[in-house]
């Protein structure tokens, strides 16, 4: 009854060694990669619990060849015994973080906000301003990608002095926002791309309001484009690193900043560098691993058509 | 650029705006105007010492300027009614752009062209031309330019690498989530944390993990820091390190949007993956990979992070980017003036550099399907 039809060949069955090399020589370099995609990251964790001697020693595994110490962690002010003592350093480390937080957060918001809109009215309205065009108004927009930061860091520095916006949190937000405004608007664009122009059609006819159309229906369709576009706005604008260091001193400097300012002065204390290197990255770390999806749909965005 | 004429969201409805409201609307814009300019027009008598208000800095200037913004978003909407609904998209980011960008920029050209010490009380002193002789034999700048040269060069193996990650992690393998994060990483790590990780504890010549590695195989007193060559050369690989996974995940997206029936055709007909790789899948791939590189050349030109914080240029000048090197020429010396006008210089070469490089690309853009 259950007669079997195809039946797998002697040379189907057999060892095939070309196969298996080829899967080995695959795995191999995944994993090669990996290890040196992750390594230094290792190597920053298990650096915060070291003392002097095993960083000199060069030991690799806890428990294995050195006992973790809370060293790092101590010299932040963030270990078990020294929580809830009096701490400057932990306050200025909760200080910059907050500072980078806060910054990173509400830029990205802004970006987010401004460049969705923009998007959206460059994907389905015909604007004409003078002899600018859409795909003008698009690359006029795009093409602040290209501007270095460097271009406008000393002018702004000037600028910043004048308004009395040097060292404050609003002035690096209005930059981090630009900075990441090209990004966003390249993202969402594509995503507004996708979505059909007869939805908004059939909303209108049905009497909603544009800039209701567009809050209702149109914004949650493109949600999984928003969420990307501020995941990535939110890692660039938490790295960044240089119009920081220009244009902060000492209120609203941020962690990148305070990383830096440490690692000529710290010697053989590794483990408290390692410790701050640890804190500076660690929640990038979290969202990459939780929202990786989002990141890879954002970042292929353009990529292809 | 994306959409076509024909897709474009059309609505036709007839607005009754009443002449009281046009003249409202107008009279808001031009009002808000009129006290922009007044404000700027004070602050520039208080500035000169014509007379004397008392400002302490030109704060209400920014405030006239935002009130005037405002004023003029709500115009559209009040003067053309539902066209002024739309323009209302794009005016905020349009304004947003010009007042960071385009006004700087001009401000920019007039540093450019003075010599202004931000320590010393004279303030700016108009200059002319002593800025370009300046840099014309300042060897450091030159150098920096070259540089960027070998940096941007750099971009050819992370492309190879890029694309030969994104081949792997598109065939049939388990664990590919994991591989996935794995590879994304770097890219999210701040660039102050790797240099200081990779750079600065890695790459320690006694006691990190890379030196005794090379030790053990062979190299006496690893330095990677003394050599021009060295040094370049592990900068451009931690800057690779952290981009590779950008260029890898757009060319994995690009494999990915290939149709599987190229591949099975090419099978059928007995194909050799090296053939298969060489007239489908890269050729398939070209505008992909000219997008992720042209993307990464504009990253690469912002490069300086990494640099400022583990080599500071050194040894004598090896690594300095051109960002790197404005860096430092405005921390040691404090010359915003000479610093801008190299700023300048470069933002000029870039412009066109890229505008040459869009033109070509276009060409090859092009689909050879």
């Amino acid at each position: 009854m259950n007669k079997q039809i195809f039946h797998d060949t002697a040379q189907d069955l057999s060892f095939k060694p070309n196969w298996f090399f080829n899967r080995f020589l695959i795995y191999g370099v995944l994993i090669i990669w990996a290890f040196i995609c992750l390594f230094p990251i290792y190597w920053t964790i298990t650096t915060t619990f070291k003392a002097a001697p095993d960083v000199m020693k060069g030991n690799i595994v806890p428990w294995w060849d050195f006992t973790p110490k809370w060293l790092g962690l101590k010299s932040l002010g963030l270990s078990p015994n020294t929580i809830f003592v009096e701490n400057t350093v932990r306050e200025e480390f909760l200080k910059r973080f907050w500072n980078s937080t806060i910054i990173a957060f509400s830029s990205s918001t802004i970006a987010v906000a401004l460049g969705s809109c923009t998007a959206y009215g460059l994907s389905r309205f015909s604007y004409r301003f003078g002899f600018m065009r859409n795909s003008d108004i698009s690359f006029f927009f795009l093409s602040q990608l290209i501007l270095p930061p460097v271009v406008l860091a000393l002018p702004f520095l000037v600028l910043y002095k004048e308004l009395a916006l040097l060292d404050t949190r609003i002035g690096l937000i209005a930059l981090y926002t630009l900075t990441v405004l090209p990004i966003v608007i390249w993202i969402m664009r594509d995503q507004f791309g996708s979505i059909p122009v007869e939805l908004e059609e059939a909303a209108l006819v049905d009497g909603l309001s544009l800039w209701k159309a567009f809050g209702t229906i149109i914004l949650p369709i493109a949600l999984p484009g928003i969420i990307a576009a501020f995941i990535i706005s939110l890692v660039l604008t938490w790295n960044e690193y240089f119009f920081a260091a220009l244009l902060t001193s000492s209120h609203a400097k941020t962690l990148p900043v305070m990383v830096a300012s440490q690692t000529g002065s710290q010697g053989i204390a590794w483990w408290s560098m390692a410790a701050l290197s640890f804190a500076a990255i660690l929640p990038l770390v979290i969202i990459g691993i939780i929202l990786e999806k989002f990141i890879i749909k954002g970042m292929a965005a353009g990529a292809v058509k | 650029m994306s959409a076509s004429e024909g897709n474009y969201l059309h609505i036709v409805m007839p607005d009754q705006i009443s002449d009281t409201r046009r003249n409202f609307g107008r009279f808001i814009i031009w009002g808000s105007a009129a006290v922009l300019i007044l404000t700027v027009l004070l602050q520039s008598l208080d500035q000169s010492n014509f007379l004397s208000f008392g400002f302490e800095n030109w704060r209400p200037t920014l405030y006239a300027y935002l009130f005037w913004a405002f004023s003029l978003c709500l115009g559209q909407v009040i003067l053309y009614g539902e066209q002024g609904k739309r323009r209302l998209f794009i005016l905020p980011a349009v304004l947003f752009v010009i007042s960071v960008v385009i006004f700087p920029l001009i401000f920019a050209l007039g540093i450019a062209f003075s010599s202004w010490n931000l320590s010393s009380p004279d303030g700016r002193q108009f200059n002319g031309l002593a800025n370009v002789y300046q840099m014309w034999s300042d060897p450091f700048y030159w150098n920096a330019l070259k540089n960027m040269i070998y940096y941007t060069l750099a971009i050819l193996f992370e492309y190879i690498i890029a694309f030969s990650l994104a081949l792997l992690l598109n065939t049939q393998i388990r664990a590919r989530k994991f591989f996935r994060v794995a590879f994304l990483m770097p890219l999210m790590l701040s660039p102050v944390a790797v240099s200081w990780m990779i750079g600065k504890s890695m790459l320690e010549a006694r006691f990190g993990p890379i030196s005794r590695l090379a030790r053990e195989l062979g190299w006496e007193n690893p330095s990677f820091f003394g050599s021009h060559e060295m040094a370049r050369a592990v900068i451009m690989m931690m800057d690779a390190w952290t981009f590779i996974p950008l260029m890898m995940i757009m060319i994995l997206a690009g494999l990915q949007a290939i149709p599987k029936e190229m591949h099975e055709a090419a099978d059928v007909d007995g194909a050799p993956p090296w053939k298969k790789f060489w007239e489908i899948t890269f050729p398939l791939m070209l505008p992909v990979s000219i997008t992720a590189i042209l993307i990464r050349i504009i990253f690469k030109l912002k490069l300086a992070d990494i640099i400022i914080n583990v080599t500071s240029g050194g040894p004598g000048g090896a690594t300095d980017s051109v960002t790197s090197f404005i860096f430092r020429e405005y921390r040691d010396r404090s010359n915003v003036g000479y610093g801008t006008f190299l700023a300048i210089f470069y933002l000029i070469i870039i412009v066109i550099l890229m505008t040459i490089l869009i033109k070509i690309a276009d060409k090859w853009m092009r689909p050879r399907y």
